[in-house]
């Protein structure tokens, strides 16, 4: 009896220590998986604050080798540019998503563009912006943010499709078939039941796909090329973000290199709010214990 | 009010299993009918043919006729008009899990273009007191997902939704089965409430509950209908030997 005693102590013990190194391991995991994040996040904070001041968000850039000056018109050619993205990316890519699960499911079509999407997802960033300046920038569609929005927001399509398709699906069986049994037409169904249910999700993916190319700089230096004065027309070259932190962080004055890491600071902090702010209003209209 | 089905030389098909074989049966008007036999006879396929569900199912294939009332449903209308006249509540509770309370009782209504707040709220309000659960949601109608309910409310609610289109068949896919007993007893009241305003088709595995609420009961077996019958007959004294063997429970 004792000695069965022993044994099951010693074989809790086993146990504790298992389950010691099993919730040790995923505990170093999550820091890992954070701790680059958090890295990144403070070392911007550090080297871009003491650089943020109100000039900052009210000037365009002063001529090359001057101080001072600001990204005025960056952050506002940013958003300009990721706004005509998010008008061209959001709704064809919701709509390839919502073909791909309702209506064209197991077809050829289906197949081959679930395939295209794929593949799109995988064109390095520059491809997208050299294919966009031979088809789009021409003599009569000079650089400009038109075709900077067009590249970000093809950009944007594969993921938005593939996430949309894939949170469609996970809308159970059971409730389109209790919309269909109502005497709702199919499109209807999927319209205002099957995608207001994956809603959610639907929201994830198109937010993901917006900080995705938010970032990009590549597609840009062929398309939206770079302005270092104010401009939000259309149809000519404008500035981003991405862009001048690009030019600023290889150019050999040091004020230039502060104003990047600022700007650096500037863009990671929008991003995260507008993902936060979409978050945010689409978590509003959700009612109490709704999945 | 509810009306009679009329089910002629009904066969049906899954890609290339015959689920159905001529099945001939006259359902009466403002009874509750049950529909009990093994599992995988071709009951629950039957009821999905009774409001052309069936057809849903891409490898889905029917022939023969159905009447709902003086309507041949697969020839003189659209499926999802016949939807509407066929309610159809399901095994599994489905509300719509964003929607809230009233807009799943609702959701019938709205989803077919109609906007009438004052009427809406009247008809949600009648459709929630005839499915017994208007007490117990009034206060959280519009605050409350359907999804936030407990199984057996949820069901409710889903027989609340499907009585909002005001139809004249109900069709119940073994509508107690995923709930519990509590539960399961409301339900069998409601029945007995409803079907003096509508036809109700019930498909059960428990036969004490086809003997309580149902006038006339059909024994399926391997997609035939071995016998219908009144359910009095049909459980004390069936002139099938199979149906005898089912319900003294020698097998299924």
């Amino acid at each position: 009896m004792s000695k069965l005693r022993t044994g099951s102590t010693w074989r809790a013990r086993i146990r504790t220590a298992e389950d010691g190194l099993a919730t040790g391991l995923a505990v170093l995991s999550t820091v890992l998986v954070v701790a680059p994040l958090v890295a990144i996040f403070v070392y911007l904070i550090y080297k871009g604050a003491s650089s943020l001041n109100l000039a900052f968000f009210t000037q365009i850039p002063k001529p090359e080798g001057q101080e001072g000056g600001g990204m005025a018109n960056a952050i506002v050619g940013s958003g300009v540019l990721l706004a005509l993205a998010s008008a061209i990316g959001v709704p064809i890519g919701i709509g390839g998503g919502i073909f791909l699960a309702e209506f064209g499911r197991g077809s050829k079509l289906a197949n081959a563009v679930r395939f295209t999407a794929d593949v799109l997802n995988g064109v390095p960033s520059i491809v997208m912006g050299v294919a966009i300046y031979a088809l789009v920038v021409t003599p009569a569609m000079p650089f400009s943010a038109i075709s900077g929005g067009l590249a970000l927001g093809i950009m944007m399509i594969p993921t938005v499709t593939r996430t949309t398709e894939e949170m469609l699906l996970m809308v159970p069986h059971a409730v389109r078939e209790a919309a269909l049994a109502l005497g709702v037409p199919n499109w209807r169904s999927v319209l205002s039941i099957t995608v207001k249910t994956a809603s959610p999700g639907i929201i994830t993916g198109c937010m993901l796909a917006f900080a995705r190319v938010a970032g990009e700089t590549a597609p840009l230096i062929f398309t939206a090329f770079g302005n270092s004065n104010w401009s939000v027309a259309l149809n000519q070259p404008i500035s981003a973000l991405p862009l001048e932190i690009y030019r600023y962080a290889i150019s050999p004055y040091d004020d230039q290199h502060r104003q990047a890491w600022a700007a650096a600071l500037v863009l990671v902090v929008l991003i995260v709010t507008a993902v936060s702010l979409v978050r945010y209003v689409a978590s509003r209209g959700v009612l109490k214990g709704a999945s | 009010m509810g009306v009679g089905i009329e089910v002629t030389n009904l066969n049906a098909w899954y890609g290339a299993n015959h689920t159905l074989q001529d099945i001939n049966l006259n359902i009466p008007a403002n009874h509750a009918t049950a529909l009990i036999g093994p599992s995988g006879c071709g009951k629950s396929t039957f009821v999905r043919c009774l409001n052309r569900m069936h057809e849903t199912n891409p490898i889905a294939r029917v022939t023969g006729t159905v009447r709902i009332g003086d309507l041949d449903i697969y020839t003189d209308a659209k499926p999802v008009e016949i939807r509407r006249r066929v309610g159809m509540v399901f095994q599994r509770p489905n509300p719509f899990p964003t929607m809230s309370i009233y807009d799943n009782v609702a959701a019938g209504l709205k989803l077919n273009g109609y906007s009438n707040h004052r009427v809406l709220d009247e008809i949600v309000e009648r459709s929630l007191k005839d499915s017994a659960l208007w007490e117990e949601v009034k206060d959280d109608l519009k605050k409350k997902s359907g999804a936030s309910l407990s199984g057996g409310q949820q069901q409710r609610l889903c027989i609340a939704r499907a009585l909002a289109v005001d139809p004249e068949v109900l069709l119940m896919d073994e509508p107690a089965s995923a709930l519990d007993p509590v539960s399961t007893s409301k339900i069998e009241d409601l029945i007995f409430q409803l079907k003096s305003q509508y036809t109700i088709v019930i498909v059960t595995h428990n036969m004490q509950q086809a003997a309580r609420v149902a006038e006339k009961t059909g024994f399926f077996l391997n997609g035939r209908m071995v016998e219908f019958d009144s359910t009095h007959k049909i459980f004390t004294n069936p002139s099938d030997k199979r149906t005898e063997d089912y319900i003294t429970g020698r097998f299924g």
